[in-house]
């Protein structure tokens, strides 16, 4: 992994989160701004995949267990999508909060990941 | 939008179902990996370990559809585990065979030092479980 997208990831993955579950216990209800501010999660974690098959080929290869780090970020791919699809269902102001625990949950894998990939404590 | 507060108890029971749905996808996904990798090292926690994963995703799925009884008894039975083997995992960690009581080290469970290592959810959503549950109870709403 490389530190400086991660910490871009997990500050993106926070402000997202901030930003749907102040916009739900407002009142709102899900429109493109949350949904696509999710989907754009999404799409860093895709990226998050290319760098993780990418990385160990220059040099950057995981210090933890690989198979760890990608039950992490497998686990991690399936969260937002469904979130939007709860999103989609049931268009209440609380599915904005549900996406932006999605966002929370993202932003705490993603920092695990990093972990696994870079700090070894044992 | 007037119309719309009678929705809100169901819809913040939505957000506690889908808090729940992540946290089963966090257990359950740590606990497969640490029986498939090093259940030797700790198989007590690892399988309590297991276990509460799987009480997790029942827990998930009786909220989200309903089904209240058991709703009731996999949360009550999740405050009592993370009560139960969070307090042993920092008092005597040997008795789970766990080498330490580190929530972020390699034998932790969803369990370990009050779930501190998934930041108390697993401590907070037993307790919210229980409050809705009581709440829809009383308010007479039948899923």
């Amino acid at each position: 992994m490389i530190i400086g997208f991660t910490i871009a990831q997990t500050i993106v993955a926070c402000a997202v989160g901030v930003l749907c579950v102040v916009l739900g216990l407002a009142g709102r209800k899900p429109n493109d701004l949350t949904v696509l501010a999710l989907l754009g999660v999404e799409v860093l974690l895709v990226a998050q995949v290319v760098v993780a098959i990418a990385a160990p080929a220059v040099g950057n290869a995981p210090t933890g267990n690989p198979v760890e780090f990608w039950i992490y970020l497998v686990c991690a791919l399936l969260i937002p999508p469904l979130a939007i699809v709860w999103a989609l269902v049931e268009r209440t102001r609380w599915s904005n909060v549900v996406l932006g625990a999605a966002a929370f949950a993202v932003a705490v894998m993603v920092w695990r990941m990093e972990q696994i990939w870079s700090v070894q404590l044992a | 939008m007037s119309a719309s507060s009678r929705q809100r108890p169901s819809g913040v029971g939505r957000v506690l179902v889908a808090v729940y749905a992540i946290l089963a996808i966090a257990a359950l996904g740590r606990s497969v990996f640490q029986i498939v990798d090093r259940f030797d090292e700790a198989p007590i926690a690892f399988s309590l370990s297991a276990v509460a994963a799987l009480v997790y995703v029942v827990a998930t799925l009786a909220l989200g559809l309903g089904w209240d009884r058991i709703a009731w008894i996999t949360v009550s039975f999740e405050l009592a585990g993370v009560l139960l083997v969070g307090g042993i995992s920092l008092l005597a960690p040997a008795l789970l065979g766990l080498d330490d009581a580190n929530p972020f080290g390699r034998e932790a469970t969803v369990w370990s030092a009050f779930g501190a290592g998934y930041l108390f959810i697993p401590l907070a959503l037993p307790v919210l479980g229980i409050f809705w549950l009581r709440h829809r109870a009383r308010a007479g709403v039948v899923a």
